[in-house]
């Protein structure tokens, strides 16, 4: 047997579903809409995001702020804070039959551990305790139009988030742009390896909207999920 | 072994051909002496010239705080709890262990991989996962293995203060009160250190031995070991 991500489905009567890609792709704001309009329908709706687990945080910023995350414990503090959130977030909500919404996944670690040289095989290996999502879908965006989002702002880019510690240039704006470069070839690779959905992230909101609810239907099923109840006859 | 290398995949931006010094590790459970033997075995080589540098587990800059945070709530996952102290061990292998490594330092270390592998294995973890999460770490030039069996360690723990949380697994828990736990886990942590000590090849040592012997044993196994390389630096065919 391969001990590698892949082989766990998601337990119980919830579903599990996924928005991935570079910064500036929309990802997150897909994912708020698509959480308002699913509770609007009475569907019990759970959020999960990146680096939030409330007891790894707090050594994640002490690494960043230190600059003193390697590759590697860059990749294992994230796959803490991860596990974290899966064990006491995802699991028990797909168990109660919920639907989880999570802003990234372990796609977001594929793409960024590799780019800054952890082992491929190493990091699939590592998330194997994740459970496969339901669906998984992929905000494909041209990299020039994220940056133009993300920069337009004129944001003071931190150093990770920038991919300073690659040390490929000392400029922020110019380790910004290539660290994304990268990280889109890495995700296109995933699309494949993984089968994610993917989505053109260059259209309107509006329009990417609409597509994203056609596909997500078919895995509602006919009416709002229930919340299995025990000990009532 | 002689060059230093990973048991897989490797770290990046580590070339294991730069480092020159020597990995020692010490195993075993808490009581079977590791603390006594690492100050005897450094004095020893100290006096013998060579520098010589110690770290231990849960001693990161980085994890080791919040580690201790968030064991006092015990509310970590068992998966998340086993990346935390793999987050805690590859800081330290490093920011520790390999720069010391580079500068040509004897490391001694307080348990490695071994003790957090097994440690996992008890609470559940899947063996074939948890060694591969840490394959990334270097291989020791020896793994010295102070074994002992449960009913010569209660005794000593008893003399050093009682039973610990952890050590006695109440985090599972495994019986009905802390003696009864202590007894089941550490019998189990045992159990998986030996099948790692056949596995990653450890020189196993009985723990229950006076002080003096073991000490006079390990100085003979280190001195044997580091002769190897001065044999082959010195032209001449090592074994």
């Amino acid at each position: 047997m391969i001990a590698t991500y892949g082989s766990l489905r998601a337990p119980g009567a919830g579903r599990l579903f996924v928005v991935e890609g570079i910064d500036g792709s929309g990802k997150s704001t897909q994912l708020a809409l698509l959480a308002e309009w699913l509770r609007a329908q009475g569907y019990p709706v759970v959020y999960s995001e990146w680096n939030s687990s409330p007891i790894v945080r707090a050594t994640t910023s002490r690494g960043k702020r230190r600059k003193i995350l390697t590759p590697m414990t860059f990749s294992l503090i994230h796959a803490t804070d991860f596990a974290d959130r899966v064990e006491r977030e995802v699991l028990p909500a797909l168990k109660a039959g919920a639907i989880v919404l999570a802003d990234r996944y372990v796609y977001t670690a594929f793409a960024r551990d590799v780019v800054r040289g952890v082992d491929r095989d190493w990091v699939r290996s590592l998330y194997r305790f994740a459970v496969v999502p339901t669906c998984a879908i992929y905000f494909r965006v041209p990299l020039e139009t994220a940056l133009r989002r993300i920069l337009s702002g004129r944001p003071k880019l931190k150093y990770y988030e920038a991919g300073l510690d690659l040390g490929v240039t000392a400029d922020p704006v110019e380790s910004y742009r290539q660290f994304q470069s990268k990280l889109l070839a890495e995700y296109e690779k995933l699309v494949n390896e993984f089968g994610l959905m993917v989505m053109d992230a260059s259209r309107p909101v509006e329009v990417q909207q609409r597509r994203l609810r056609t596909a997500l239907r078919p895995f509602l099923g006919a009416a709002p999920v229930e919340i299995p109840v025990h000990g009532t006859v | 072994m002689e060059r230093f290398e990973s048991y897989a995949g490797g770290i990046p931006g580590v070339d294991p051909a730069e480092l020159s010094g020597w990995l020692i590790v010490v195993e075993g459970t808490d009581g079977a002496g590791r603390t006594t033997h690492i100050d005897r075995l450094r004095q020893s080589l100290e006096r013998r010239g060579y520098a010589v540098a110690e770290t231990g587990l849960n001693r990161s800059d980085l994890a080791s705080r919040g580690l201790r945070r968030a064991k006092q709530g015990n509310t970590l996952g068992s998966s998340a709890f086993n990346l935390y102290y793999a987050t805690d061990f590859a800081d330290r292998l490093e920011r520790q262990i390999i720069p010391a490594l580079r500068s040509g330092f004897v490391m001694l270390t307080d348990r490695y991989v071994y003790s957090l592998i097994a440690r996992a294995i008890v609470r559940g973890a899947d063996p074939d996962w948890i060694k591969r999460v840490y394959s990334f770490s270097l291989k020791p030039h020896a793994v010295y293995y102070l074994r002992i069996e449960v009913p010569e360690l209660v005794p000593r723990v008893l003399a050093s203060g009682g039973f610990d949380y952890w050590e006695s697994g109440m985090d599972i828990p495994m019986g009905e009160d802390l003696y009864e736990s202590f007894v089941n886990y550490q019998r189990r942590l045992i159990g998986e250190l030996d099948l790692l000590a056949s596995e990653y090849n450890f020189e196993t040592l009985n723990a229950t031995l006076p002080v003096d012997e073991i000490a006079d044993d390990l100085e003979t196994r280190v001195s044997r070991l580091m002769a190897t390389r001065e044999i082959a630096m010195d032209g001449n065919p090592s074994s």
